[in-house]
């Protein structure tokens, strides 16, 4: 299990001053100052190796659920040559990262990058400490370091037998300087990394003694809850106190910010019945009347309108279009979805005039860090955030640290004293980061043989950039809302080749808070391309794998998984009795991923997901199990947004408040998924979140299949889907 | 002052008739593997057993349970994770977060205890859980692996 290091204030100055003469990439001077680094000093910045030869493992990325510590673990035990079984892990803080010029990176744990982008320097890591610790061995023996090996930990210096393991000398490696280049080994030769090794923190999580942030406990600390205005935008107005003040275990009544209001007691459970006794009038301010409606009528102004961001283009579209055989139209939509996330939103924080800590789960620690200042009125160096294992991320705790705002606020009211802040499921649901809502009209031109000359693809709707990074944006135009459409690139391209195109977007901002949601834009955009191009096969007369196979013809990857399914599945054979097929493909996060689903839909309508075969070529594999258990989450947070998933607002307020108007996908509908992950080698792309793009449109495309009917936009307890 | 019997050891605690029993095996007792997920007995992740029956915590007011009544949490479903759900979990690598596990390893132990070998669709009817990381199938495949164990 991953412990935050405590890192003193002394220990802080002294990692500082050493920084500045430390080289990049993990190889610059020890951090003296680390608590593990009184009893083991590091090798370098990702290698600790204790004497009792457990091997510590730093992570800057951070473990949600995903497998990224185990990956991670694996790719430097794989280049360190230790002991697989004698290895765990530990986070560094953003605050020691800070001190240390990054030496650890990027802490943003999101975009599929755990593995994908941090493989490198982590392999890196683990192969400049293996040849540190092997020339120890072979200093303290006086005999060249060529002639010695190691295997598991234990080094052997050849020519005259002698044996001594990482535990040993590791002290002595930790004084060495650090290689200038190191040799990582070639991928068809690894023995830990690539094999289907068990998750290195299973056990904890089935005794209860795994700490998530929700459970962390400080001396002396108190217990928040809050409510913050239901309306985006708008104000607290006033609430009386007085009727709360002689309630049981309350302790302080607090104004968060200018849109909240917190009740501060010995337990939560107080804490929150006192909330709740509260009267607060709210300004709802200039949204107030904002409703799904409005937003409706916003978004199909879009899907006509003259201007729009180009995304991709080829050809002549309007000729195509006007010199069409048959023409094809459809409008599709994606409403706003909420994480979810089984763990509220929580930060516990202590502040003092001097100095202002906070425990928290968060995807990105440096984020939470910068929050963290931000709110302290304190300077960085007396700032720091010790991170907790998430009960959830999926993107909600990647870019809006809201709930650590609120907690340093609510702590500087309380100077010197913990507080731990949770959120009730109503207040997360209340105040979430929405996956954001768009629609697309789809156009496209068919020759007389049936052959797609034409695609117009034009999407309205919210930019998540604008609203969570508007420095991101391109001369306004939003670039990830092309997910999975792109003419080049390595993170999504198109797979079709279409000789005359245009992909655009009409970019409409309601004032709702947007956030990456997992599978983010790929999510609508594979919904809306892979649902009309089976409209087009259809409209063509010919079979759905054939359609898509022509015109992947200039893309071997995308083809690669569509086969793949589609031979696993058994497409050429026909279905079992009452059971239809659909398929889809779409490439994200730099992997390809396509999905057939078997379902059958009752005389009454009901849907019944019985099999879902999905592929990945995800370049390389790390762990395949991992993989495999990726996949069949993702198809769960995907299914689960095509038949539930809808944030609706009425009155400018969410009027989903808990799982019973917000429904999830439970056990009983959880269809058999069979992965088949088929990593071709020459590259690294992100496995946590590709597949979910395939999940919805492959559904829909079987409930077609059944039906007849089009399904457009979810969530299907919306749809009838009686046959016709 | 309320009596409550968890994991056998009788705690007197200091908490309002109407304390969902959730919190106070969390906040006054101190066991923080039951979870809150939702507050109205949806998710599940406060589920532990009252006389064996699985129960959601977040729910169910203390005054409505006698000092009689046996409370399980996870931390007493066995001293040292070994129950066949707990092996069972850990062999097919159940969790992902894991946040939700432990609810569902309680809800998993009363339908075993009722119903030592249980199909498929008795592991549907009894596991309503909500897991958002979608290890569902696993969870299923884990109790199944118990079951089988426990009969070998």
């Amino acid at each position: 299990m991953p412990a935050a290091l405590d890192v003193s204030r002394r220990s802080f100055l002294v990692g500082s001053a050493a920084a500045a003469g430390g080289l990049a990439l993990g190889f610059n001077i020890p951090f003296a100052g680390d608590a593990l680094a009184q009893s083991a000093p590091e090798i370098n910045a990702w290698v600790i190796v204790r004497p009792d030869e457990t091997v510590v493992v730093r992570v800057g990325r951070v473990e949600m659920g995903q497998g990224t510590l185990t990956g991670l673990a694996q790719l430097v035990a794989e280049e360190l040559e230790c002991d697989w079984a004698k290895v765990t892990t530990e986070y560094p803080t953003p605050g020691q990262n800070v001190a240390r010029s990054r030496v650890w990176g990027n802490f943003q744990t999101a975009g599929s990058r755990g593995v994908r982008d941090s493989h490198d320097y982590m392999r890196k890591g683990g192969a400049a400490a293996r040849q540190m610790l092997i020339q120890a061995a072979a200093n303290g023996w006086g005999v060249p370091a060529g002639e010695c090996t190691v295997a598991k930990g234990v080094i052997t210096h050849s020519p005259s037998g002698r044996t001594t393991t990482y535990g040993k000398v590791s002290e002595a490696a930790s004084k060495l300087e650090a290689p200038k280049d190191v040799q990582l080994k070639d991928p068809k030769d690894w023995t830990i990394a690539g094999k289907p090794v068990k998750r290195i923190d299973t056990a904890e999580k089935l005794n209860g003694s795994q700490i998530y942030s929700i459970d962390v406990k400080r001396p002396g600390m108190l217990n928040a809850a809050i409510k913050a205005c239901p309306v985006f935008g708008g104000k607290l107005k006033s609430f009386d106190a007085a009727p709360v003040q002689g309630m049981p275990g309350v302790k302080k009544v607090v104004t968060v910010g200018d849109n909240a209001v917190a009740v501060v007691a010995d337990t939560w459970w107080r804490a929150k019945t006192a909330l709740d006794a509260l009267t607060i009038e709210w300004d709802g301010g200039a949204n107030a009347a904002l409703s799904s409606e409005s937003i409706d009528q916003m978004l199909k102004e879009g899907l006509a309108a003259e201007q729009a961001f180009v995304g991709n283009q080829a050809g002549d579209i309007k000729a195509a279009i006007a010199g069409a055989a048959k023409k094809v139209e459809a409008d599709y939509g994606f409403p706003y979805q909420h994480h979810a996330t089984m763990e509220p939103m929580n930060a516990t924080a202590l502040w003092t005039n001097e100095r202002c800590e906070v425990w928290t789960a968060t995807q990105n620690a440096e984020a939470a860090l910068a929050t963290a200042v931000a709110a302290s009125g304190l300077s960085i160096d007396k700032c720091d955030v010790y991170r907790q294992n998430l009960g959830g991320g999926f993107g909600r705790r990647a870019t809006s640290h809201d709930y650590v705002r609120q907690a340093v606020l609510i702590a500087k009211e309380m100077p010197g004293t913990p507080v731990k802040l949770i959120w009730s499921r109503e207040e997360d649901m209340l105040h979430g980061h929405y996956h954001p809502i768009t629609q697309a009209r789809m156009v496209g031109a068919l020759d007389a043989d049936g052959n797609l000359t034409g695609l117009r693809m034009r999407i309205s709707g919210q930019s998540i950039l604008a609203g969570v990074n508007p420095q991101g944006l391109q001369n306004g135009r939003d670039p990830a809302t092309f997910q999975g459409l792109n003419p080049g690139g390595t993170e999504g391209v198109l797979g079709y080749t279409i000789p005359n195109l245009l992909i655009d977007h009409a970019m409409r901002n309601p004032p709702i808070p947007p956030g990456f949601w997992r599978g983010v834009n790929n999510n609508q955009n594979a919904l809306y391309l892979e649902c009309f191009m089976d409209e087009l096969a259809h409209a063509a007369g010919k079979d759905p794998l054939e359609f898509r196979r022509k015109l992947l013809v200039n893309h071997p990857k995308h083809l690669a998984v569509l086969n793949a399914v589609a031979e696993k599945a058994g497409w050429d054979t026909p279905a079992p009795q009452g059971i239809y097929r659909g398929l889809a493909q779409h490439m994200g996060y730099g992997s390809y991923v396509a999905a057939c689903a078997e379902v059958s839909v009752g005389d009454n309508g009901v849907l019944k997901i019985h099999r879902i075969v999905a592929a990945t070529d995800c370049g390389h594999a790390v762990n395949p199990q991992q993989i495999a258990a990726q996949i069949e989450g993702s198809f769960v947070y995907g299914l689960t947004a095509l038949l539930y998933g809808e944030i609706t607002l009425k009155d400018g307020k969410v009027e989903q408040e808990n799982f019973d108007s917000y429904q999830m996908m439970r056990m009983d509908e959880m269809p058999a998924v069979e992965s088949i992950v088929m990593p071709s080698g020459d590259f690294w792309g992100g496995v946590g979140e590709p597949t979910i793009f395939v999940a919805a449109p492959a559904v829909l495309n079987a409930i077609f299949a059944a039906t007849g009917k089009r399904v457009r936009s979810g969530p299907l307890t919306k749809a009838d889907l009686r046959r016709a | 002052m309320v009596s409550l019997t968890i994991n056998g050891t009788v705690h007197q605690v200091d908490a309002e008739p109407d304390t969902p029993l959730l919190w106070v095996i969390r906040e006054q007792v101190g066991l923080t593997g039951t979870k809150y997920g939702c507050g109205v007995a949806q998710c599940g992740a406060c589920t532990v057993h009252v006389d064996g029956v699985a129960t959601r915590s977040c729910s169910l007011p203390i005054s409505a349970v006698t000092s009689e009544q046996k409370i399980v949490t996870i931390e007493g479903l066995s001293p040292d994770t070994s129950h066949p759900l707990q092996k069972a979990w850990l062999e097919l690598d159940v969790p992902q977060c894991g946040y939700c596990q432990t609810g569902q390893i309680m809800a998993a132990a009363a339908l075993l205890q009722a119903n030592p070998n249980p199909s498929d669709d008795d592991i549907l009817a009894e596991m309503t859980n909500i897991c958002r990381c979608g290890t569902y199938n696993r969870i299923k495949a884990a109790i199944k692996l118990a079951a089988s164990e426990n009969r070998g």
